[in-house]
């Protein structure tokens, strides 16, 4: 049975939170997650052979393995850290793997002539990629990116495996505490959605923007 | 040879007596996995020449111009720019690399026009011609600008500068292409087919600015064109290249009219 006093009980509860851990983590794990992702597609072409193929593995291996294992791996490795951090670091580590791979594929599309026109003009390395592939490569992420964020804010429920009192898991405890489970998550499913709706469309808005 | 007296290129800079080719090939290969495109090939540009290639398709016209831009690594053999090496350089008779910067010094004299245009498409026309005079020769904004506006005008896009390239027709870009070129001051210009991407009619504008420049420059020019009667015009040297050898080279009005070999006649005929 559905209990409306439940529902409006939960709703302060769980928006506390929501914004203290669900949005802090997310947040904090997208900029981290932004900015190795670009620094790995980076290192991967630019380091000699021998250093960028265990880079290559490492990411990789990050990738094809589950994010609950590397929080408890992290969580109980360093039990100096608060599961919070380790929570923050792991979860942006582990999204900067999947954005790498985006950057790869916008950093590949653009076209090879673009390259070639930065050598005939001896532009340095640094300057290449600064003024002339970052900023159509980016443009062409940023749909992909936004996606990994919105994941990554989904994704974030998986902190129950190191006990940080993120929003589902209060959502959960209050359940337990009142015997019926409806309610509370139905505010979590709403508080979900009210957040990555409008970043959807912020996403966009800002990739029309970005045109030229 | 113009090694034994230059033992560090990239901080000596060489007494440009007349005698120093502005461009020497000297036994270049070029391979690209097993298939050897250039198999020692030797020949020389001499300062302010305008030398035209032309050649059936896969002739290595385009390698050519590839390897003095630097896009492609020699396989074998000597690139050298007024005496001075440019990827490769022959120490006590050991074919020695060249550190980037190094390459970069030498190649910063040679520029290249590009048949798809190649312009930064998120830069305004301004930006892409000021680019490389700010960030690598170093000159400020104002001075880069000032120059930039000149070239502008010099190709017919003075009141251009703040378009964006897709905003310009192909004709356009080519010459805003060959202004961000010359912003660089090369005392080489490659050319590679590039009125080939545009459409008919806007052939003739980019090439009157090529005309222009030959005319009133003494800029060293290494072009690749289908257009013969601009290459008749602005060339001081044609070579007629096949397999990569140069099988025929001349004056173009004996080239063109009255070529020796049969493979060039068979050539010129094909494409006229
Ligand atoms: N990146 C590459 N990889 C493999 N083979 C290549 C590559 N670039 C060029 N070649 C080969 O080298 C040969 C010479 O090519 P090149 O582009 O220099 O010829 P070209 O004279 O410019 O021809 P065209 O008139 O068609 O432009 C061709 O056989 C071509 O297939
Ligand atoms: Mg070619």
């Amino acid at each position: 049975m559905w209990e409306n006093e439940l529902f409006f009980e939960a709703v302060p509860l769980l928006l506390e939170a929501f914004i203290k851990v669900t949005l802090v983590v997310t947040v904090l794990g997208t900029l981290i997650a932004v900015v190795l992702g670009l620094v790995w597609a980076i290192a991967v072409r630019e380091l000699p052979p021998l250093l960028a193929a265990p880079l290559r593995f490492l990411v990789d291996f990050i990738r094809m393995t589950p994010l609950p294992v590397h929080l408890l791996v992290i969580y109980y490795a360093f039990n100096s850290l608060s599961a919070m951090t380790v929570g923050i670091l792991v979860i942006g580590v582990h999204y900067s793997t999947y954005m790498a791979e985006s950057y790869r594929a916008g950093i590949e599309s653009i076209r090879s002539g673009q390259w070639e026109a930065a050598t005939a003009l001896s532009l340095p390395a640094s300057r290449t990629w600064r003024a002339v592939i970052l900023p159509q490569a980016i443009r062409n992420t940023l749909p992909s990116l936004g996606n990994w964020a919105i994941a990554m804010f989904k994704d974030t429920p998986f902190l129950i495996f190191i006990s940080v009192p993120e929003m589902v898991t209060r959502a959960r405890e209050f359940g337990g505490q009142h015997f019926t489970y409806v309610e509370a998550m139905t505010v979590a499913g709403v508080l979900f959605l009210l957040a990555s709706y409008p970043t959807a469309v912020l996403m966009r808005k800002l990739e029309k923007k970005l045109a030229y | 040879m113009p090694t034994d007296q230059n033992p560090d290129p990239a901080t000596t800079s060489h007494p440009h007596n007349g005698g120093v080719p502005r461009i020497q090939f000297e036994d270049v290969v070029k391979k690209f996995g097993s298939t050897t495109v250039l198999e020692g090939l030797n020949f020389s540009v001499d300062r302010g020449e305008r030398v035209t290639l032309i050649g059936p398709s896969g002739s290595g016209k385009t390698t050519i111009l590839r390897l003095l831009m630097t896009l492609e690594e020699l396989t074998d053999g000597y690139v050298w720019v007024d005496g001075d090496p440019l990827t490769h350089d022959r120490r006590d008779g050991k074919r020695v690399e060249l550190k980037p910067k190094q390459v970069s010094a030498v190649r910063k004299r040679i520029g290249m026009v590009f048949q798809q245009f190649n312009l930064f498409p998120n830069m305004t026309v301004l930006q892409n011609i000021i680019e490389a005079p700010v960030h690598v020769l170093g000159q400020s904004t104002e001075q880069a600008r000032t120059k930039a506006l000149e070239l502008l005008d010099r190709v017919g896009l003075g009141d251009r500068g703040d378009a964006h390239p897709m905003q310009l027709s192909g004709g356009q870009q080519q010459r805003v292409a060959i202004a961000r070129a010359l912003a660089m001051d090369p005392e080489i210009l490659l050319l590679d087919e590039v009125t080939s991407a545009l459409d008919p009619e806007l052939v003739g504008e980019v090439l009157g600015v090529l005309q222009d420049l030959a005319a009133t420059t003494d800029i060293t020019m290494l072009i690749v064109t289908h257009e013969m009667q601009f290459a008749q015009d602005v060339s001081d040297r044609v070579m007629m290249f096949d397999s990569g050898h140069i099988i025929e080279e001349g004056l173009p009005a004996k080239i063109f009219s009255d070529p020796d070999n049969e493979r060039t006649r068979q050539f010129l005929q094909a494409v006229r």
